[in-house]
């Protein structure tokens, strides 16, 4: 009988694979799954669970504060609110391609970073931004005054009906 | 050899020890100079430079091509001392600078007006960065043209590759720091460039299940914008973990650099006879038909038995006399540049306003230009391919020939020259185009935002530019010579972009001949 040794090994005669480096093999495997677990869960860690930083949610006064068809700037906090017939309504005014801060114009707000331009309504009308100014969601606070929620975006035409 | 004298039985210990205090500064001497004096013959020299541990890594000797200033004009090297200029200034800076957002601003004030050397320091440390990236970028063109990436040196051009991003990665992250109106647009606009994919995700309507783009921006910024969170991520980010990588990469580049043999050069000659300095010179004895093969442990030519060595000469002092001139070179133009330039200082960071125009540091403006027609192709998917397409140059160009030469392989010169004018006349075809013109939101307003990801300035300047190299490799029937057309092309791209966003776009980021003919506001 041949010994296994004088076998040439091939594709259709692999070589044995024997106990200890099937054992050894698989101890490295279980090691580097271990390892890849751990690392991943440690990766997690950069990732914010709590977003830090201010709460954009601001009061910003009662409705009889915004005559109807007049535009109130808030700079600092970027939106506008306007009122019209239908109601009262918020636009950021952070532009959509990379988030600097557009200008009010002629024919609505112009972006300084890459000349985005968009219409009093926030519809894009030339440059790169991607996408229209959101609209923000608007609620009413217990002592009448009105919030804006920079982080909330409701579809454009939604109005808070007062 | 100085040593003391030997113990005799006789003197006492307290003998002992008052002749050892009075030979101390001499054996003190002996310890640090083992050898004492210049090195004066070759096996003294060899010993100086491979019985340091910062001197080893170079060879004993060095072949005459490799020290020749033509071949690599000193580009590495100058990347390596501004790096270390980095390191000391930025050393000194962080004994001042308080990463808080409260804190950063009157901290760069103070490192500005008060500290003694402190606007210096700070000037040197902005100064070495720019050089970096300069010398960074031109050391891997010349490592291009003269072919120096191929076999067996492709790792060390992938490694290489990992250091030009880190020392990107690094002048981005030192930009938010100073917290000034400059630091705090160019990363919002950096940040939301990360956050770009959602271009992509917003038009298929997929942003709320699938956010590759959110998860990047909050990474990055720990936050939704950028503040407290973000400072101190950067922060670690560039005076920690992007140095620490840096300096490991930088080592294993120059571990490479010995195993592969030494630079990158032509195979001398069977006859000793080359042409070298414009004339035919022997360059060494011929004699050999058996090599050194068990010896060459490292990889790359054997060196033949009884070769002279002609083709080489020793490390000290000739290599050490040109490391330490490129070192002096790279100070000296530090020093200078930094003495009458000062480093900008902004006002305060003011999330109202942004600058106008927002600019990013220069050697992102061209991506930034790219940015201007579509943050996710222009700000993402261009530089991915531009990455991508040069780690893969080494291993879709395999055949031998042209190493260590600058356009060694014949008709790369003309190639080179032709790609040059048509990535010029392209990009500047394409910015006059889109400066008189406008793009696609101009004509159709209500265009999906799916048609402006694929179709713009930047990604047509891609297809061209892939489509000028496929036509070199038809007709000229050579892959190095396809991708010297598109390295040429992307190289004259970025450069072209690079400069007409610095020079040409204005406040809205609009076309003006001149900065001076910025409207004042
Ligand atoms: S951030 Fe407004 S156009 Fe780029």
């Amino acid at each position: 009988m041949p010994d296994a040794n004088d076998v040439k090994p091939s594709r259709l005669a692999p070589p044995p694979v024997t106990r200890r480096s099937f054992l050894s093999l698989s101890a490295l495997v279980s090691f580097l799954a271990a390892m890849g677990t751990a690392l991943a869960g440690v990766l997690r860690l950069p990732k914010p669970t709590v977003e830090p930083g201010p709460v954009r949610r601001y009061k910003v006064g009662h409705p009889e504060q915004f005559p109807l068809g007049a535009e109130t700037l808030f700079a600092e906090e970027n939106f506008v609110v306007r009122r019209d017939a239908a109601g009262i309504y918020a636009i950021a005014t952070t532009c959509t391609h990379l988030g600097c801060a557009v200008a009010r114009t002629s024919e609505g707000f112009a972006c300084p970073c890459h000349g985005s331009k968009f219409a009093d309504n926030g519809r894009v009308l030339a440059g790169p931004a991607p996408r229209p100014l959101p609209w923000l969601e608007i609620s009413r606070a217990a002592d009448g005054q009105l919030v804006v929620y920079v982080d909330r975006e409701v579809p454009p035409g939604t109005h808070f009906p007062v | 050899m100085a040593t003391t004298a030997p113990p005799s039985e006789t003197i006492s210990a307290t003998q002992e020890f008052l002749s050892n205090l009075r030979q101390l500064p001499r054996n003190l001497k002996d310890a640090w100079f083992r050898l004492g004096r210049v090195p004066g013959s070759e096996r003294e020299e060899s010993q100086a430079t491979f019985h340091n541990l910062f001197l080893h890594l170079h060879s004993v000797r060095v072949h005459r091509r490799t020290l020749s200033p033509s071949l690599t004009l000193g580009l590495g090297l100058i990347a390596t001392f501004s790096f270390v200029v980095l390191v000391i200034t930025g050393l000194l800076l962080m004994i001042y600078y308080k990463p808080s957002t409260a804190l950063a601003y009157p901290s760069m004030k103070d490192i500005h007006y008060v500290v003694a050397t402190g606007r210096f320091i700070r000037n040197l440390h902005r100064w070495a960065a720019h050089i970096m990236v300069i010398a960074v970028f031109a050391h891997m063109a010349r490592v291009f043209f003269t072919a120096s990436y191929k076999r067996p040196r492709e790792f060390n051009w992938l490694v290489g590759l990992g250091l030009l991003v880190l020392t990107l990665a690094l002048s981005f992250t030192g930009y938010l720091l100073p917290y000034d109106q400059l630091a705090y647009w160019a990363t919002t606009i950096g940040a939301n460039i990360a956050n770009s994919p959602r271009e992509l995700t917003d038009a298929l309507g997929i942003t709320p299940y699938f956010d590759p783009g959110g998860l990047q921006k909050r990474l990055l910024l720990g936050a939704q914008t950028v503040g407290e969170d973000s400072l101190i991520r950067f922060y670690v980010l560039h005076v920690f973990l992007l140095p620490l990588l840096l300096v490991i990469l930088l080592s294993v580049h120059f571990w490479r650099i010995r195993k592969d043999g030494g630079l990158a050069r032509p195979e001398d000659p069977a006859g000793g006879w080359a042409e070298w300095g414009g004339k035919m010179q022997r360059v060494f004895e011929p004699l050999a038909t058996k090599t050194y093969g068990l010896m060459a442990v490292v990889r790359g030519r054997r060196p033949p038995v009884n070769r002279g060595p002609e083709g080489t000469v020793m490390s000290w002092p000739h290599l050490f006399w040109a490391e330490l001139a490129v070192f002096m070179l790279t100070i000296a133009i530090t020093l200078v540049l930094s003495f009458y330039i000062d480093a900008p200082l902004k006002e305060l960071a003011n999330p109202a306003v942004p600058e106008n125009p927002a600019k990013a540091p220069w050697y992102f403006l061209g991506l930034q230009e790219l940015v201007s027609y579509s943050a996710f192709m222009g700000g993402l998917v261009i530089p991915s391919i531009a990455v991508i397409g040069l780690a893969l140059i080494p291993f879709l160009d395999r055949r031998p020939g042209g190493e260590g030469v600058w356009f060694g392989t014949p008709g790369e010169r003309t190639v080179a020259w032709q790609s040059l004018l048509f990535g010029l006349a392209s990009t500047v075809g394409m910015l006059a185009f889109t400066v008189n013109f406008g793009w696609l939101r101009n004509w159709f307003p209500e265009i999906h935002q799916l048609w402006i990801i694929a179709i713009n300035p930047g990604s047509i300047l891609v297809v061209l530019f892939a489509g000028w190299s496929l036509w070199v490799l038809r007709r000229r029937n050579s892959v190095r010579l396809a991708a010297v057309a598109l390295f040429t092309c992307f190289l004259v791209g970025f450069v072209v972009l690079t400069y007409f966003a610095t020079v040409h776009r204005g406040p809205n980021w609009q076309f003006y001949w001149w900065p001076s003919q910025w409207p004042v506001h």
